[in-house]
């Protein structure tokens, strides 16, 4: 290639970059000019994140190690077994099956609950916030910055056994509550409190852009305010409303840390803590490698979803 | 996480063009100009609920009595810098498995921003402008990092440190190098953001008044992507400080815990208000980082449409 640098382009050099501008570049720059830039991302994307999910595939499909019970990955496709896979599949239906149901229930009673409530903030927000925006906006993204393991540590010990909040139940003659020994209901408050900035910030920007005139235009035509909202604004946030529900809810299905500082009781175990427990216990490893293609797997579609969503409101602004 | 837009001028929900006369007489609920009563009590009751707990914790930090959830005055430091009180009790800056997680933690985020940035800005250049195949490939990797849960990556980055990639030993090195797969995402979704908003033209004109491409790019279009690369920088640097599934499974020796692991092991065991303190250090380092990066960012986007808070805001 030409040195890049030459300040006047030839004839041949000019006329590509021309045909190149005619291809919507825009700007002249030398073929395979951008190529440069993204190569090294691809690489560290393909050898950091492509490579990994090769190996957990093989250490799936791969035998263990006959005395130390370590795990011994096969990256021939056509030595694969199968028999490990199938059996720790038949585990997700057997034993595990309540924790999966379970997981399931959990995350979409706190997804909802993230959806209302976040809903109805973004709202006021957006709509309402006027010269208090910026306070509100602040406020709103400060639990990005705060630890997520600072803010269950806040709960725990709020919930403690000799807690703030059971003192005020003894307070007011109310029988105290082990809200730390495994109530499903700490779980999934605790988890919408994790994950409600995720819900309350994307939906504030979609808010946030509706055109005025589309709500005037309903006021117009003799729509009442909350009709206004029932038949315009609500309609209009169905994208971002999914958007938001599958951005709260991946990392919900994958969590661990929320049920082990809320709970670490078997009667609120989710597929998290299953996935870890066999990461963490040797012998486990082609285990631990199918249960995270297995959540994978589940994840798969909502996933796609939202890189199309995405996609699409980026193309159509 | 989306593009910057034009930030709405405050007050343009609907204004009161004169209250009309029957107003007196409807009921309250269906006046059509009240105040939003409902929300309003539901956005206070929502930030408080957010936000208290977490200055309960931060004044915790400051108790002079073991527990961390019931505060026994008088306010102290000791958890903070004491020494040699209540039998082995330790604090922050005194106790030495702390202090190396304080180390521990910066030097991720320090080696994450440093790689994980300039790796993510040329990419986004690269993927704004790469036409073909490979590029949206490239693209789909980069997304899918993105949304992938960090469980799934932690995994997987555990297994291929094990088994294939045998000369990354557990610990810093492997931690930086899920830590900047992870992280890298960042900075292309802000920067490609901001690519789209800037537009080609300045590029162009420089391009016609003589710059050649290297120029234009280092004296053009890098100080335009100034706000976004800060903007990366600053959000990288937070989520790697409190960033605790990928650093956990990928740590090896005692040496390579963080701060936020020992808040979690310490947590679930009987803490003591040094847990509290190590939080709120954290906490502060992330708030200074952020202010620093804002001011940085205001200063830089002057005169833009998208200054401000919103205008960040709308690229998280």
């Amino acid at each position: 290639m030409r040195s890049s640098d030459a300040l006047e382009p030839t004839k041949s050099e000019r006329r590509r970059a021309e045909r190149e501008a005619a291809n919507e570049t825009g700007v002249w720059y030398p073929k395979g000019y951008w190529k440069r830039f993204a190569t090294p991302g691809t690489l560290w994307m393909v050898l950091f994140f492509v490579v990994p999910f090769y190996v957990i595939v093989s250490v799936a499909f791969g035998t263990v190690d006959p005395v130390f019970r370590s795990p011994l990955p096969v990256y021939q496709p056509w030595w694969w077994s199968f028999d490990a896979a199938a059996e720790a599949v038949g585990k997700i239906f057997g034993p595990f099956r309540q924790s999966y149901i379970r997981t399931f229930v959990f995350v979409v009673l706190a997804s909802s609950m993230c959806l209302v409530l976040g809903y109805a903030v973004a709202y006021y927000v957006s709509r309402f916030g006027g010269r208090r925006r910026t306070l509100f906006l602040v406020l709103l993204i400060s639990p990005f910055w705060i630890s997520y393991l600072m803010r269950m540590l806040a709960w725990r010990s709020l919930l403690t056994n000799d807690g703030y909040v059971n003192d005020f139940l003894s307070f007011m003659h109310l029988p105290a509550v082990g809200w730390l020994e495994g109530e499903p209901v700490t779980v999934v408050l605790g988890l919408v409190y994790g994950y409600i900035p995720y819900m309350i910030l994307p939906l504030y920007g979609f808010l946030d852009r509706i055109d005025s005139a589309l709500l005037e235009a309903g006021r117009d035509l003799g729509a009442s305010p909350s009709q206004t909202f029932w038949k315009v604004t609500l309609p209009l946030s169905k994208p971002a409303i999914a958007a938001a529900l599958v951005i709260v809810s991946l990392p919900m299905f994958g969590d661990y840390y929320t049920n082990n500082m809320l709970s670490n009781s078997p009667r609120t175990v989710m597929i998290g803590n299953i996935l870890d427990d066999a990461v963490n216990t040797s012998g486990q490893g082609p285990e631990a490698a199918v249960f995270t293609l297995v959540l994978m797997t589940m994840l798969l579609i909502p996933m796609l979803y939202y890189l199309r969503s995405t996609a699409r409101e980026l193309a159509r602004r | 996480m989306s593009a910057p837009t034009t930030t709405r001028t405050p007050g343009r929900a609907p204004t009161r063009p004169g209250t009309p006369p029957e107003r007196a007489r409807q009921s309250w609920f269906r006046d059509p100009w009240r105040k939003p009563r409902v929300l309003e009590t539901i956005t206070w009751a929502y930030l408080a609920w957010s936000l208290l707990p977490v200055m309960l914790a931060i004044f915790m930090s400051f108790s002079s009595g073991r527990s961390n959830s019931t505060f026994q005055s008088p306010l102290t430091l000791q958890y903070w810098v004491g020494t040699g009180f209540e039998g082995d009790d330790q604090s922050l800056f005194r106790d030495p498995d702390l202090r190396s997680a304080i180390r521990q933690t910066f030097t991720l985020s320090f080696a994450t921003m440093a790689l994980a940035v300039p790796l993510g800005v040329a990419f986004a250049i690269g993927l704004d402008r790469w036409r073909g195949r490979p590029a949206k490939g490239a693209n789909f990797l980069m997304l899918m990092s993105f949304v992938v849960p960090e469980i799934i990556l932690g995994v997987t980055a555990l297994y291929v440190v094990l088994y294939l990639f045998k000369f990354i030993p557990l610990g810093t090195p492997a931690q930086i190098m899920a830590l900047v797969t992870f992280q890298m995402s960042y900075p292309v979704i802000i920067v490609r953001a901001r690519l789209l908003s800037i537009g080609k033209e300045y590029e162009e004109a420089a391009m016609d008044l003589g710059a050649p491409p290297k120029q234009s790019i280092t004296r053009v279009l890098l100080p335009l992507l100034m706000p976004a690369i800060l903007a990366s920088f600053a959000i990288v640097f937070a989520d790697t400080i409190d960033d605790f599934v990928t650093v956990a499974y990928l740590s090896g020796a005692a040496e390579s815990q963080t701060l936020s692991m020992k808040i979690y092991t310490q947590t679930r065991g009987a803490p003591t208000p040094a847990v509290n303190a190590a939080a709120t250090f954290m906490l502060i380092s992330t708030t200074f980082v952020i202010a620093l990066g804002y001011l940085a960012y205001r200063r830089l986007s002057r005169g833009q449409s998208d200054a401000g808070v919103g205008g960040l805001a709308s690229q998280v």
